[in-house]
């Protein structure tokens, strides 16, 4: 099977050019699939993180503190207006030096976290500055008085949040949340500008080396659309999931 | 606070309580001192025009809004006491509101179940005989797994009573509770609200519905920017009302 | 007394209305930004006599370096009025009658939206050659005209968004309404229907351009001289110090959030302000 596939693109450069060499090189092949490991590890624990970060800074947010709103506030603010790149570069660059690094027995430079920790620090942050905002516009949509009906039954303000509030907020914020997590799984790509070997790393790495540029943009343009497809089709799912009868649009 | 404990309290005493509330959202005051009592039995409803303070007044015994001055107390329970048991409060007093707010991602069912369960802790299967029966008791046998969005207004409605009850509660709030209804489901939401009057259940309503106030109430308060103008049993209050703005308020809605 | 929600209003029936940030700065953030600054200062303890301390040298090249910033918002004007011209028409085509063109600028509305920005640019670096020839004509395209093309497809897929999103929000009686008078369709399209929405679709299109104006700054990934490529260069020129990451990169920062929050907070205020009408 693999053997027939390898062959058929291997016939297909001698034939037409077009030379694949994903498809019938194994050490080509290992590269792409070791990127794509990569953009997917890069995208599910970002993705992961920014949830985390969402919910706990919109609950902060409407948090009676004063100091920790205004921090949030903050936080959402400078990551939403400057670019997500220069963001990887200040942390990668800027903080990642500044930070104390270990040393091995000979003497080598470790730093505290790598550039791939770096990544998904600095991505987690800046999708979770825009999850902030998502969330937070969710739990506002809930019905003063839907809140109040619950409190009129004796729940708990916490009760009520986790019973009432957070269930009707989560439908009402999904498509804008899918919409900021497909931008996050696009925004993985970055990553390549401090060498983290993720998708589009590799793919270049394969393109420079056996001069396949056209070919090479192709397969990438794919993966990414096979990516994006994926993930709108993982989100529409929970969406139908979550759909209550008689509220349908 | 010097004042009756909730342990004193005894049935033959006053079930609500209202004793001088004032209430003010800034500089605005909407209850201007407030006084009545509410017996055990009985069925109290409180009329008056629009923004007159009626709802302020009922969610204020709740504990839903605090009041400013005055005392509320509930089967001798302190309302306006900061160190007050809402949970214990609210047990004792159920809530319908003029815009139902059912939640809307939960069933008719689960929606009187969810409270006996996460608030009281109560067995889940007990819970659900309870409120099927309740539901069956409003009307609404075979609507169980229907969404709120799937019923009527006058259906959400009774859904919200059967809730409601399903805390057992002693007393019950109704805000306007047919004012956001098609004509047409009014009705059973009223023969609901009757039904359970008949029963000996405990009712506070604020209503526009003279003729249901009329055949229901054993007392009828009338209440005009913040005071109570006039109050009596529906006999006396329709026939002979001694004030000029309650006179004026029948005039228009009768 | 019943607030703002009629029976059965609930949001989940209404259609969803993306939403816009309410953070917003406040005299108490300044020292936050400072923040972003003083970052510098644990490494001028560190910086030797010799060398300047890094708040200087970000002074000492800040011109070079804002020049960099302007060439970056020249390229983000330039590919968002490119980007706006062939959305705009991608975006009608999406409308058009025929299923074939509907079909068509649909898919490749799809495929430019959902591709990361990166990888269209190095697509086009790659892939578009470094001049092309028109009508005998040799036109040498530089490699920063080549990345404004890149940024302004992104531009077009997500402004055709906007407009087809934007024209379907009239309600169909309008349409309806002006068949009845006997106009044509593009005659309904130009002067009935695209009047109506064009104040509608100024919101997302200004957060369009913000994030456009944010993104330039990939073009130093595929070697277009901007500004985070003089900011590389003028680390290497200051000797390569470790501490001068945080400073340079930090003033870069700075700058797109001095040009980008001003729009976001404007954008915002229009949306409210055409969402109470």
């Amino acid at each position: 099977m693999i053997e027939a596939v390898q062959g058929w693109f291997q016939r297909l450069y001698e034939t037409t050019g077009l030379n694949f060499t994903v498809f019938y090189d194994p050490y080509d092949w290992n590269r792409y699939i070791g990127g794509l490991r990569m953009t997917l590890l890069l995208s599910v624990t970002t993705i992961l993180a920014s949830l985390v970060i969402g919910a706990v800074g919109a609950l902060l947010q409407s948090g009676p503190s004063r100091l920790l709103r205004g921090l949030v506030n903050g936080f959402v603010v400078v990551f939403r207006n400057t670019p997500p790149l220069v963001q990887i570069f200040f942390f990668y660059f800027g903080l990642g030096t500044l930070l104390p690094a270990l040393r091995t027995a000979d003497g080598l430079r470790i730093p505290l976290l790598d550039n791939v920790q770096w990544a998904i620090l600095s991505l987690s942050l800046f999708a979770g500055a825009f999850n902030v905002e998502i969330f937070r516009s969710g739990i506002e949509a809930v019905p003063r008085t839907t809140a109040e009906a619950a409190e009129a039954l004796g729940y708990t303000r916490f009760k009520a949040y986790r019973h009432v509030v957070l269930p009707l907020a989560l439908r009402v914020c999904l498509p804008a949340l899918n919409n900021n997590l497909i931008n996050l799984l696009k925004t993985t790509t970055l990553a390549y500008a401090i060498a983290v070997p993720e998708t589009l790393y590799a793919v270049k790495q394969i393109w420079s080396e056996s001069q396949n540029v056209l070919e090479m943009m192709l397969v990438l343009l794919a993966t990414y659309a096979v990516l994006v497809g994926l993930l709108v089709w993982i989100m529409h799912r929970w969406e139908r999931a979550l759909r209550i009868p008689g509220y349908g649009r | 606070m010097a004042g009756p404990r909730p342990e004193d309290w005894s049935p033959d005493q006053p079930i609500v309580q209202l004793i001088d509330v004032h209430k003010s959202f800034g500089s605005f005051e909407v209850l201007k001192g407030i006084s009545f009592d509410v017996r055990k039995g009985e069925v109290v409803c409180i009329i008056g025009p629009s923004g007159s303070g009626k709802s302020t007044l009922i969610r204020c015994i709740n504990a839903l809004v605090p009041v400013t001055a005055g005392t509320i107390r509930v089967e001798g329970i302190e309302v306006a006491d900061p160190k007050l048991d809402k949970l214990a409060l609210r047990r004792k007093v159920g809530m319908v509101f003029q815009q139902y707010n059912l939640f809307p991602h939960k069933t008719a069912l689960a929606n009187v179940m969810m409270a006996p369960i996460h608030v009281l802790g109560q067995d889940r299967r007990e819970v659900e005989v309870r409120a099927r029966a309740l539901l069956a008791k409003v009307r609404l046998a075979g609507k169980e797994d229907a969404y709120p969005g799937e019923l009527s207004g006058g259906q959400q409605q009774r859904v919200a009573i059967a809730r409601s009850l399903a805390m057992r509660p002693d007393v019950m709030l109704f805000d306007e509770v047919t004012a956001a209804l098609d004509p047409e489901t009014v009705k059973e939401v009223l023969v609901t609200i009757r039904e359970l009057a008949e029963e000996g259940m405990t009712c506070l309503l604020v209503t526009h519905e003279m003729n249901f106030a009329r055949d229901v109430a054993d007392h009828i308060y009338f209440t005009d920017r913040g005071v109570i103008v006039e109050h009596g049993p529906p006999a006396t209050f329709f026939a002979s009302a001694q004030d000029e703005r309650t006179r004026r308020f029948l005039s228009q809605v009768l | 007394m019943s607030g703002p929600d009629r029976p059965g209003g609930l949001p989940v029936l209404l259609p969803f209305v993306a939403p816009r940030s309410e953070a917003r700065l406040r005299p108490a953030h300044a020292w936050l930004l400072c923040g972003l600054g003083t970052v510098a200062l644990p490494a001028w303890a560190q910086a030797g006599t010799a060398s300047l301390p890094p708040l200087e040298v970000v002074l000492k090249w800040a011109p070079l370096l804002l020049t960099g910033f302007a060439f970056n918002v020249a390229i983000s004007l330039m590919a968002m009025l490119l980007g706006t011209l062939a959305g705009t028409g991608l975006g009608l085509a999406m409308l058009a009658e025929g299923a074939v063109l509907r079909r068509v600028a649909w898919a490749v509305t799809q495929v430019f939206r959902n591709v990361p920005w990166l990888v269209l640019l190095f697509f086009v670096m790659f892939l578009v050659p470094f001049q092309v020839t028109v009508f005998g004509l040799r036109v040498p395209l530089p490699d920063w005209v080549k990345a404004t093309f890149g940024f302004s497809l992104p531009v077009m897929a997500n402004v055709a968004e906007i407009v087809r999103g934007a024209v379907r929000s009239v309600p169909t009686t309008q349409w309806e309404a002006a068949e009845s008078l006997a106009f044509t369709r593009r005659q309904i399209l130009w002067r009935i229907i695209l009047p109506q929405c064009a104040k509608r679709m100024l919101p997302p299109w200004m957060n369009v351009y913000a994030l456009i104006a944010m993104a330039t700054v990939q073009a130093s990934i595929v070697g277009v001289t901007e500004m985070l490529t003089l900011t590389a260069q003028v680390h290497a020129a200051e000797g390569g110090r470790p501490e001068l990451f945080a400073p340079l990169y930090g003033f870069a920062l700075l700058c797109f959030f001095l040009y980008c929050y001003p729009i976001d907070r404007l954008t915002a205020r229009l949306e409210r302000r055409f969402e109470t009408r």
